[in-house]
């Protein structure tokens, strides 16, 4: 017999129509499915998500250049079927993931160590059918002479979410680091099975509270297809803006954290007054600093009042200008770039294999962003470059990160400008029996996922969201390598990776 | 650079006036801490923050206290590396049954006499993750807590009025 071909997205989609929600929808059989993960290795099309879900486990792909999305489905076999990771490595901590928390079997999995579940849980998660594992976890295994370990984490020792790091080095240099996580699993999906969709819509607020904004809009979208239902076009405005806001927020707030970390903290000052200004506005605006459950199913949940439009630009000066002298100061200080310049460096090999997405993606070659790969309003309208770089080091995320200042300062101000006055909810139309829906929002850190599926009375059955971090996690163990143990805080905040978003 | 810090010295302080301490702070502490609150730490207090399970979002906030507008630490309050250094643990989320055990380890490492701040709803009541079965209970299930501040998230004022009636009960 012959050694199966990789098989590409883009020819197995011939004749096949996206939905409503613009995700086209295939059944394969294991053969197919098998050649498919070969084809992300491949480099054919990049790997979006894997999910299990009522005996079905899927995959979603995506092929940027030929616009093409897809959610591919195979009937597991009492949950067991072929391992994507077996073939394509960047699938290997989602399968992890999946078989902890579900029915889910990956049959062939090079790395078969537990993830989510520590072996603490008093009971399996909701639907957990696999074994469950005892509390020990090997890290990966060291061998020669001079090596010393450094484990840090869970707790850390700044305001930061938790998780393992174990370095291992000598004296300075680091040569590998492997990441433990998964210690602030919430069991989000399994609270999200069953409930209504509003409570699942404050739930999926809360995924990554960082980028709040981002997963509602992402949820409301999904679900939205899945109803057919139309927000108003004063609501799909009002989203992009709130979007904006918000990655403007964190990337201004992370270059300052970057040059806190080289020591120059008078401009992580400077960056931190901005933020503040930002979520003032938005508090002043929108009536919640981080805009949380103001993007809802059917539109949004507050208008902008009369002057929140002169308020908001009157920021955007503000950051243009400040934003603009702390970017002079990083450009002229020597001893700044010294840390930031060849400094954790993602190769776009391995961008492009793991599909990262965001900064970490863009800096490192790979010109994906949602808004502009998969458009959804208000972005179809929306005039912009998408920023990238080759290097792959910490400036250049950092260079990634003040390009998108400009361009969100940019969409701010033209989604204001076509503002009209009108409503900001549709009511919600009657269910039309079980229904699926998909939604890919590009948040400050990358390509958010959220994939809904509805029973007949309009409950969420299950919900399925894939946060950009887990395609940059891995990455920041490569990015560490060579470096010295004090660049790692740098690395670290050029990511920014989301620890609850991760964990779920 | 001498922009930047020139500007900073011609346009004042970026900082507001100090709220009064929080009403619902003070009775709280009225009754956790009873004779506790005659301690005398000088008006200075040293906090850990731990993220028990929270979204990240509580934590934005507490960044956000120390940013040059509300400026934590002139009130003595400061945020430190090591629990061991700590009088006050600050909590968020609510807490997994991945990080109990962190928790409690890093409860038991910060020396006495020790008070512990919960954060958010989430800390209060675990919020909307309330009932998950990865989750063990909010933070006062798992260890002592002498002040809530609620809020999702709590704004930084919130934060700051709440923290002010602590170190106010402990001066
Ligand atoms: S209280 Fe709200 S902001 Fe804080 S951790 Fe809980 S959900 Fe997140």
């Amino acid at each position: 017999m012959n050694a199966p071909a990789p098989a590409a997205l883009n020819d197995l989609l011939q004749g096949d129509t996206a939905g409503r929600d613009g995700f086209a929808r295939l059944r394969v059989d294991e053969p197919t499915w098998t050649r498919l993960a070969m084809g992300c290795a491949a480099g054919l099309h990049d790997l979006g998500a894997i999910w299990h879900d009522a005996g079905d486990v899927s995959m979603l792909l995506l092929d940027p250049r030929a616009g093409h999305r897809a959610i591919v489905s195979l009937a597991t076999v009492a949950g067991a079927y072929p391992a994507v990771s077996r073939h394509h490595l960047p699938a290997s901590r989602l399968e992890r993931t999946l078989r902890d928390l579900g029915a889910g079997r990956p049959v062939g999995m090079p790395d078969p160590r537990n993830w989510i579940d520590h072996g603490v849980w008093p009971n399996a998660a909701p639907g957990q059918t696999n074994p469950r594992p005892d509390k020990s976890y090997e890290f990966l295994p060291i061998e020669g002479e001079g090596w010393h370990q450094i484990p840090v984490g869970p707790v850390h020792a700044g305001i930061i979410e938790p998780g393992h790091f174990r370095f291992t080095a000598n004296g300075e240099l680091v040569v590998r680091l492997e990441e433990r996580l998964g210690y602030v699993h919430k069991g989000i999906e399994a609270l999200a099975a069953g409930a209504d969709i509003d409570k699942v819509a404050r739930i999926a607020a809360r995924i990554s509270g960082d980028a709040t904004v981002a997963y509602s809009f992402a949820f409301a979208l999904a679900v939205e297809a899945a109803l057919g239902w139309t927000p108003p076009p004063r609501a799909t405005l009002l989203r992009g803006v709130m979007a904006e806001l918000e990655r403007l927020s964190h990337h201004i707030n992370d270059v300052g954290f970057i040059c806190n970390d080289a020591s120059v903290v008078a401009l992580q000052a400077r960056c931190a007054i901005l933020r503040e200004d930002i979520l003032q506005v938005a508090a002043r605006c929108f009536g919640h600093r981080l805009m949380m459950d103001r993007i809802v199913p059917g539109g949004v949940a507050a208008d902008l009042p009369a002057d929140g439009a002169a308020a908001i630009e009157t920021c955007l000066k503000r950051c243009e200008t400040d934003f603009a002298a702390v970017m002079r100061v990083y450009d002229n200080s020597p001893s700044l770039l010294d840390r930031t310049v060849t400094t954790g460096v993602v190769r776009p090999e391995l961008a492009a294999r793991f599909a990262a997405g965001g900064h970490v993606g863009r800096a490192s070659g790979r010109a994906f962003d949602a808004r502009r790969n998969f458009p959804y309003a208000p972005y179809g309208e929306v005039d912009f470059a998408v920023a990238t770089r080759r290097a792959g080091d910490v400036d250049a995320r950092v260079w990634v990160r003040v390009d998108e200042v400009h361009s969100s300062i940019a969409i701010i101000r033209d989604l204001l400008a076509r503002l009209t006055p009108g409503p900001i909810t549709t009511p919600r139309p009657v269910a039309q029996g079980p229904a699926v829906g998909a939604a890919m929002v590009e948040s400050f850190r990358g390509d958010v996922f959220i994939h809904v599926r509805l029973d007949a009375d309009g409950k969420v059955a299950r919900l399925h969201a894939r946060d950009p971090s887990c395609f940059q996690w891995p990455l920041l163990e490569a990015a560490i390598e060579g470096n010295i143990v004090a660049d790692f805080p740098l690395c670290n905040k050029s990511f920014n990776c989301s620890y609850s978003g991760h964990d779920l | 650079m001498r922009w930047l810090l020139l500007r900073s010295l011609l346009e004042g302080p970026a900082v507001i006036d100090p709220p009064a301490p929080g009403a619902d702070a003070l009775a709280e502490l009225a009754t956790s801490l009873g004779d506790l609150s005659r301690r005398k730490l000088g008006r200075s207090l040293s906090i850990r923050e731990v993220d028990a399970g929270s979204c990240n979002g509580c934590e934005l906030e507490i960044h956000a206290l120390n940013n040059p507008v509300y400026d934590v630490e002139r009130f003595g309050i400061k945020f430190v590396a090591s629990p061991r250094h700590a009088d006050v643990l600050m909590v968020t989320g609510p807490v997994t049954w991945n990080m109990k055990q962190a928790l409690e380890r890093t409860y038991a490492a910060t020396p006495a006499p020790k008070w512990v701040v919960a954060i958010g709803d989430c800390g209060l009541n675990c919020g909307v993750f309330a009932g998950g079965a990865a989750v063990v209970g909010p933070i006062a299930s798992v260890i002592p807590v002498d002040l809530h501040i609620p809020g999702c998230p709590p704004t930084p004022l919130d934060m700051l009025k709440g923290l002010i009636a602590l170190v106010d009960r402990m001066a």
